[in-house]
């Protein structure tokens, strides 16, 4: 098939998807199994990409011309792809997930919700491949208008909160500050399109590319970056499939990867390096990882800490972008992967605990290591997976942000990547421990039944669980495409 | 049939007038507007495409030639104008029927038809002739209609909004008239090409001066250009819905074409820069106008009052567009016009639907909106994104038109203020999408759920809605046609 034709078909899945669904509505089976065959077909579509891809081959696709210069248009390249395959497989498996969860909770709504998952990973997609900052934006937009409704699924008085609080700040940001970004590089630079090396012109006054980059860094709201972190707490009166793509695959991971791909292929690495801005965010980035670390600490509720260990990580990504070494993007565009698997099995391993044994709260967990099994070791592999230790996938991303924060001679961002480590190891191991070595003997007496998750629900889990492992041994898959795109 | 074409545009509404008089049934005379209305976008849109085509059109009246007779004169500039004020009467009078018999009762209904379409004439002459007198008879004849039409408004303010109006507009007629006056004086002639002609002869004398001095400040009183707005909130927010969606689609359109036109086609551009600092202080009172309008917009309570505000920004853009006179800053004021018209019509027509169901459209009563009235407000969603210029909308072309021109013009800090001042208008807006999405509708204050809005109503406003999106996208007939008036218009060559 036409290369073209396959990004076409890409960015096409998940509208028919989304059409499917609503047409299919009632009849859940069906409804599922669109689902179910437009993510499987995306998967194999988006890894046809993945040759050409590697080997710099252009595959491009122009929708229209709004005007001279602005236009919708899309082109597959290396870490557009990555951010695509991380999301179209995790689709799958999220659905796969949320078929048991929303059955196993009986949410309402459900057509709607499926159809706009199905709209979301089409903004995804529109985002990873889109041609020029303008498509971006207009995905971006569309990505936040999509979830909220996913947000606010459970339409209570909290739920519709915490939608507001969503909704102003990533449209606030966006519009006060990410459009403004836009139109001042379009000005200075009299192009929109992503360009290897950056597109400004070099005798570009510092001051003014100091400006923009504030300007991207805060206006990319999705990036969650302090302060502009507190739509992630709020959102997470979502339903917790929803969280896992916010966290995970859609919402976080579309913000990391523009600022990743700002960086590179708007500023350029060169241009990035010389800004005294580069710098100050990069410190900025560092105080929030921190920050959320401790914050993540003190919360008791396992998903507010699962959403505070996501800003977080978050930072790491934003902090690898800024180092503006080639192995600090390879460190970030690593971690969108490996924190992607890892967040999500945590999101998931939430929603069983909260499916089997209707726990929220993380000192409610002790015990629980007996009742579901597999739900809690699975957890205590996905926090490795964050952490960044073996037999986990996560070694390698914070191995690269380690090696890149030393190329840029950082060296006190290296005791930070020590000591925020350190802390994710306090945030996140106590919870697994704790539901296998319950503390002084609070176990429930009598012989404890195994009770775990429906089954669609726990083989997602056991996917993308054993997806952290594996990602250890395999993970030129990934690394292949981040070197072809640096 | 084709080359009576200028004439029919005015002449027919202006005798459908009286007809819709004799009609008497309300439900027929608005089907005759409609009719009539609908034949008016038709002629402009084939005088459009002549133009377009073949250039500049020029029709002498009862066949008298030019400086005897009246000239109606049509190029690519009112062709353009004639076109926006058509569509968006036709799109706004269609809706009318529920509004208008909720809001105005059973006996004035006709009456209110009749004024509409004197209106509608008037507006039409204005942009169609070539002769200044004419302008200022149709100025007149749209002018008291207009008084006469915002006086219908439902509770007793409007009284005193449309007299406020009568008196500022009176005198900007007046003003106008004066000025008209002396250019006669000078030259002899009242056609405007044999004015733009003879002026630079006698171009230095103090009398010419003030004829300029006194129509622009004339025109800026319709126009409602900062801080000449004082009568358009109440003007607007007292008036009946419809009548509001209909001027602030068309009215402030004319006045800013008559701007154009006495500014660049009579005057010429050279003179009316030398004359007056023109260029600083239009770009000043734009950006004053924008800045403060959109402020004022923010602390609103009441959606008409707030969006009334926001025409006195939008006119800010659009006058900073004359300001930088160049070819590029002209096409983003016409854009503008046109953008401006399709997203306030849908507004104000999606508002005449939340009036009609709820009774008022203040903050507090459209809570809830988004799940009772989910078309309704989805339109105003769509019309406020457009307000604001997001891209995908017609708002996002002409903003980016206007900043592309300022930094064209070496404009940079302009820009930058032009940005911001989007920023507000995003407040704002942001204002009426949380309260009708976020928030919960008052406990007690209804006791049914309203409704949708009625589909006569909210057809026409999606049509609108649609408009703007498409033409957010599809930009090529607005950018030509304002590109074609741009450059004929600056070029010189007449």
């Amino acid at each position: 098939m036409e290369t073209s034709a396959l990004l076409g078909l890409a960015l096409g899945l998940p509208v028919l998807a989304f059409a499917g669904v609503l047409m299919a509505d009632q009849r859940q089976n069906l409804r599922e199994a669109i689902s179910l065959l437009c993510g499987g077909l995306l998967l194999w579509t988006v890894a046809n990409l993945y040759q050409p891809a590697l080997q710099g081959e252009s595959v491009s696709l122009a929708w229209l011309q709004v005007m001279p210069g602005i236009e919708l248009a899309f082109r597959v390249e290396p870490l557009g792809l990555l951010f695509a395959l991380v999301a179209s497989f995790l689709w799958i498996v999220t659905t796969l997930y949320a078929i048991g969860y929303m059955r196993g909770h009986n949410e309402a709504n459900q057509t709607r919700f499926f159809a706009l998952f199905a709209l979301s990973i089409g903004c995804v997609m529109g985002i990873a491949f889109a041609e020029n900052l303008f498509t971006l934006f207009v995905f971006y937009e569309v990505l936040t208008l999509a979830t909220y409704p996913l947000v606010t699924h459970a339409g209570t008085e909290k739920a519709r909160a915490g939608g507001r609080t969503y909704l102003m700040i990533l449209l606030g940001t966006s519009v006060g500050f990410f459009l403004v970004a836009i139109a001042g590089t379009w000005l200075l630079a009299g192009t929109l399109s992503f360009t290897p090396g950056g597109v400004f012109p070099t005798e570009t006054a510092p001051a003014v590319l100091s400006l923009l980059l504030v300007l991207y860094v805060f206006g990319v709201g999705k990036a969650a970056i302090m302060p502009f972190h507190r739509w992630l707490p709020a959102a997470m009166v979502a339903p917790t499939p929803v969280s896992a793509l916010l966290h995970a695959v859609a919402v976080v991971k579309a913000g990391v990867f523009v600022i990743l791909k700002v960086c590179l292929m708007i500023f350029g690495l060169e241009t990035l390096k010389a800004i005294p801005a580069t710098t100050w965010l990069l410190y900025l980035a560092a105080i929030s990882i921190l920050l959320a670390s401790l914050v993540a600490l003190r919360q008791d509720n396992l998903k507010a800490r699962l959403a505070y260990s996501t800003i977080s990580q978050l930072g790491y990504i934003t902090l690898g972008a800024l180092l503006a070494t080639s192995a600090g993007i390879a460190g970030g565009a690593m971690h969108i992967v490996m924190h992607a698997f890892g967040k999500i099995t945590l999101f998931f391993c939430a929603g069983a605990i909260l499916v089997a044994a209707h726990k929220t709260e993380i000192s409610q967990l002790d015990g629980l290591g007996r009742q579901m099994p597999v739900t809690m070791s699975a957890f205590f592999v996905a926090s490795l997976c964050i952490i960044g230790v073996p037999p986990t996938g996560g070694t390698w991303s914070k191995w690269f942000l380690l090696l890149g924060t030393v190329e840029a001679e950082q060296w006190s961002l290296v005791v930070l990547l020590m000591l925020s480590s350190l802390l994710s190891i306090a945030y996140l191991l106590p919870i697994p421990l704790r539901a296998f070595f319950p503390r002084n003997g609070t176990t429930v007496p009598g012989k404890v039944m195994v009770r775990e998750a429906p089954w669609p629900s726990m083989v997602a889990i056991a996917v993308t669980a054993i997806g952290c492992v594996l990602l250890l041994a395999y993970p030129t898959i990934f690394s292949r495409l981040i070197h072809a795109g640096i | 049939m084709l080359t009576h074409l200028p004439i029919l545009q005015v002449i027919l509404p202006l005798v459908a007038a009286p007809s819709c008089m004799i009609l008497q049934r309300s439900r027929l005379s608005w089907l005759f507007t409609v009719l009539v209305s609908l034949a008016a976008f038709v002629v402009s849109a084939l005088l459009l495409q002549q133009v377009m085509a073949e250039g500049v059109i020029r029709y002498s009246l009862g066949g008298w030639d030019a400086p005897w007779g009246i000239e109606y004169r049509i190029d690519a500039l009112n062709a353009w104008v004639l076109f926006i004020v058509t569509a968006v009467s036709t799109a706004v009078i269609a809706a009318a029927r529920t509004s208008i018999e909720a809001e105005l009762g059973a006996s004035r209904q006709t009456v209110f038809y009749t004024l509409y379409l004197l209106c509608f004439a008037g507006l039409l002459g204005i942009v169609a002739t070539g002769d200044v007198f004419n302008v200022f008879v149709f100025l007149e004849i749209s002018s008291l209609s207009t008084y006469a039409l915002i006086a219908m408004g439902r509770d007793r303010r409007a009284l005193w909004s449309a007299f406020q109006y009568l008196v500022l507009g009176t005198i900007g007629a007046t003003f106008i008239l004066i000025g008209i006056g002396f250019l006669y004086m000078m030259t002899g002639t009242l056609n405007m090409l044999d004015l733009a002609e003879r002026l630079p002869a006698v171009e230095s004398s103090t009398a010419v001066l003030a004829a300029f001095a006194f129509i622009l400040v004339g025109i800026c009183l319709k126009l409602a250009l900062f801080p000449l707005h004082l009568w358009l909130p109440n003007a607007y927010s007292n008036a009946p819905s419809i009548v509001t969606a209909f001027l602030a689609a068309t009215a402030t359109k004319v006045a800013l074409y008559l701007l154009v036109r006495f500014t660049v086609t009579v005057f010429g551009i050279d003179f009316s820069l030398s004359a007056l600092p023109l260029q600083s202080l239009f770009i000043l009172l734009g950006l004053a106008g924008v800045f403060v309008g959109s402020a004022v917009a923010i602390y609103q309570s009441n959606i008409k009052r707030m969006l009334a505000y926001s025409s006195v920004a939008q006119i800010g853009y659009m006058i900073i567009g004359i300001g930088i006179s160049t070819v590029v800053g002209l096409q983003a004021t016409l854009l503008h016009l046109f953008n401006h018209a399709l997203m306030k019509a849908a507004l104000f027509l999606a508002l005449a639907g939340v009036a009609y169901r709820i009774g008022g459209c203040s903050l507090e009563q459209i809570r809830g909106l988004g799940r009772s009235m989910p078309w309704t407000m989805g339109a105003i969603a769509i019309g406020g994104a457009s307000l604001v210029g997001m891209p995908l909308t017609a708002g996002f072309i002409s903003k980016w038109y206007l900043i592309a021109a300022s930094i064209d013009s070496g404009f940079w800090p302009l820009a930058l203020l032009i940005v911001a001042g989007s920023l507000l208008s995003a407040v704002y807006v942001w204002r009426l999408v949380e309260a009708g999405y976020l928030r919960e509708p008052q406990s007690g204050q209804l006791a049914a759920e309203p409704g949708e809005a009625p589909l006569g109503l909210l057809i026409p406003t999606w049509i609108l809605v649609l408009a703007n999106l498409y033409f957010g996208v599809e930009t090529s007939l607005p950018v030509s046609v304002t590109e074609m008036a741009a450059t004929y218009l600056l070029g010189g060559a007449p």
